[in-house]
């Protein structure tokens, strides 16, 4: 699992949740509120997801590091290696 | 604000399993066109329902209706439509100003149900549980969903009065614009029962659901061998104003509220009570100013029980003594029982016969029950009516709710 793998499962997950959005510019440095309609709700269907699709636990005081999709692969990446390597 | 003030409907709109608009729906109706499909019920197999085929995405984004509910899109589906055909200047109607108010039969049992299944598929860790789930099940969800989609920032609330809600939901909207809580209300009945498998288990163990090996026969109120309810989903929600708005703006007045009362058994949790349902009718009739023999329609609440069904027939043979003119039917033979929006469709597939001149019939009745039998019963094929200016529309429920909307056309005195 690489950090470009990662983006891209965060994006699939936005995609199912979010489906009105265009994602196909999405800016992975860009906070994903900035750029995308997403609220609350939706931040904490994407931990849902991650959750029920991949086993991955994000904590709730980490749930800023959720903001862009580059902090996301930098966050999720030790989480996704560490579940691969199980 | 007099409680004389008049209040008429001016605007439709609706989902019914047999029609998405009101021209779709009488059409239907007059033509006999039943449309009832068989569906997969959770843990039970297949059993025949009314679903709606509706465009949810006319009116709502994909992420409104993914985070929302099905009685949620049918609501807005519905409010949209009336809107529309009230010919109300949206962009100039003060929004604050505009209350909605549906009746409901049940809610939130759908979206339990699924959450339940969810978590059964993760060990029943409840940290699988959707944070969706309060919003979704709160009691006044579908009339929320519809002031989020419009912006509408008056009062909004579900009625909930179990299959009498329909009605219910009407009644409360003429109550407050006669109190000018508000201008404009949208108002009726919804439901998305098809949705949980509960209604269904609780219907069959209690011998009340209803079986054909054609589905389109599946609901035959009246019939000898009638076997019990066909669940459906659906909607009707009206745009009602005070008479004199509605004047001003030069609308077009489709029918005015006459009358309406709403009583209770006070008997029993799901055995109608005949004496009490009389009691209703009578009294919304008395409320109108109206005679038995005025009322040129009555919409039957039947749902094709045993018992129900001769247990109304009972309570209008006491009323309707002596009535020539008055013809009754029953729209639950085409679409099954639409529960919260019930009374508020069956009362629109009526409206039009104030233009057309027509009666719909009750359909599938292939062995009239003799206990069932009454004098002015339309069975199978649409009649021609020699007068029609006033619907007395039926809708009752368990816990002994009784509804009864008396609605005339309008200009008449």
């Amino acid at each position: 699992m690489t950090k470009e793998d990662i983006k891209q499962v965060v994006l699939d997950i936005i995609a199912d949740i979010a489906p009105d959005e265009d994602l196909s510019a999405v800016k992975p440095e860009v906070r994903l509120r900035d750029q995308l309609s997403l609220d609350s709700m939706d931040f904490l269907d994407i931990v849902m997801e991650l959750r029920k699709k991949h086993g991955i636990e994000v904590p709730e005081a980490d749930y800023v590091q959720l903001a862009s999709l580059d902090s996301c692969a930098e966050y999720l990446l030790p989480k996704f290696q560490a579940k691969g390597s199980k | 604000m007099s409680s004389k003030t008049r209040i008429v409907i001016t605007g439709i709109g609706l989902t019914a399993p047999n029609g998405n608009s009101l021209p779709e729906f009488r059409a239907n109706l007059l033509a006999g066109k039943a449309r009832i499909a068989e569906i997969d019920v959770r843990h039970m197999g297949r059993h025949p329902a009314g679903v709606c085929d509706f465009d949810a995405t006319k009116w709502q984004k994909r992420k409104e209706i993914r985070n929302g509910t099905r009685v949620g899109s049918i609501s807005i589906y519905c409010a949209r439509e009336a809107l529309g055909d009230s010919g109300l200047n949206w962009e100039t109607v003060v929004k604050s100003r505009v209350g909605v108010y549906l009746g409901i039969t049940e809610h939130g049992n759908v979206e339990t149900e699924n959450e339940i299944h969810n978590i059964s598929q993760f060990g029943n860790d409840t940290k699988y549980w959707t944070h969706h789930h309060n919003p979704r099940t709160v009691a006044n969800n579908p009339a929320g969903e519809v002031t989020m989609n419009m912006g509408i920032t008056g009062p909004h609330y579900t009625i909930g009065a179990a299959c009498a809600a329909g009605n219910a939901g009407l009644i409360q909207a003429a109550q407050m614009l006669q109190l000018g809580e508000v201008d404009v209300a949208f108002a009726g009945g919804v439901s998305e029962s098809i949705h949980t498998f509960g209604i269904f288990a609780g219907f069959k163990n209690q011998g009340a659901l209803g079986a054909h090996e054609d589905p389109t026969k599946a609901s035959r109120p009246f019939d000898k061998n009638r076997n019990g309810i066909v669940i459906s989903e659906g909607g009707a929600i009206y745009v009602l104003e005070r008479l004199e708005d509605a004047q001003k703006r030069g609308a077009r007045i489709i029918a005015e509220i006459a009358g309406w009362c709403i009583n209770s058994d006070a008997t029993d949790a799901v055995l109608p009570n005949p004496e009490r349902q009389a009691e209703c009718v009578r009294l919304a009739l008395q409320r109108a100013g109206m005679r038995p023999q005025d009322i040129h329609i009555v919409s039957t609440h039947a749902t094709a029980t045993a018992l129900g069904d001769i247990q109304e027939c009972t309570a209008l043979r006491e009323v309707f003594t002596d009535c020539p003119g008055t013809y009754i039917n029953n729209t639950k033979s085409f679409i099954g029982h639409c529960m919260g929006a019930a009374g508020a469709l069956e009362l629109a597939g009526n409206l039009p016969s104030f233009d057309d001149g027509w009666v719909h019939p009750t359909i599938n009745i292939e062995e009239l029950d003799p206990e069932c039998a009454m004098p002015g019963l339309v069975i199978n094929q649409a009649v021609q009516a020699s007068r029609l200016e006033a619907i007395l529309n039926n809708s009752f429920g368990m816990l002994g709710i009784n509804s009864a909307l008396i609605v005339k056309k309008y200009g008449v005195a």
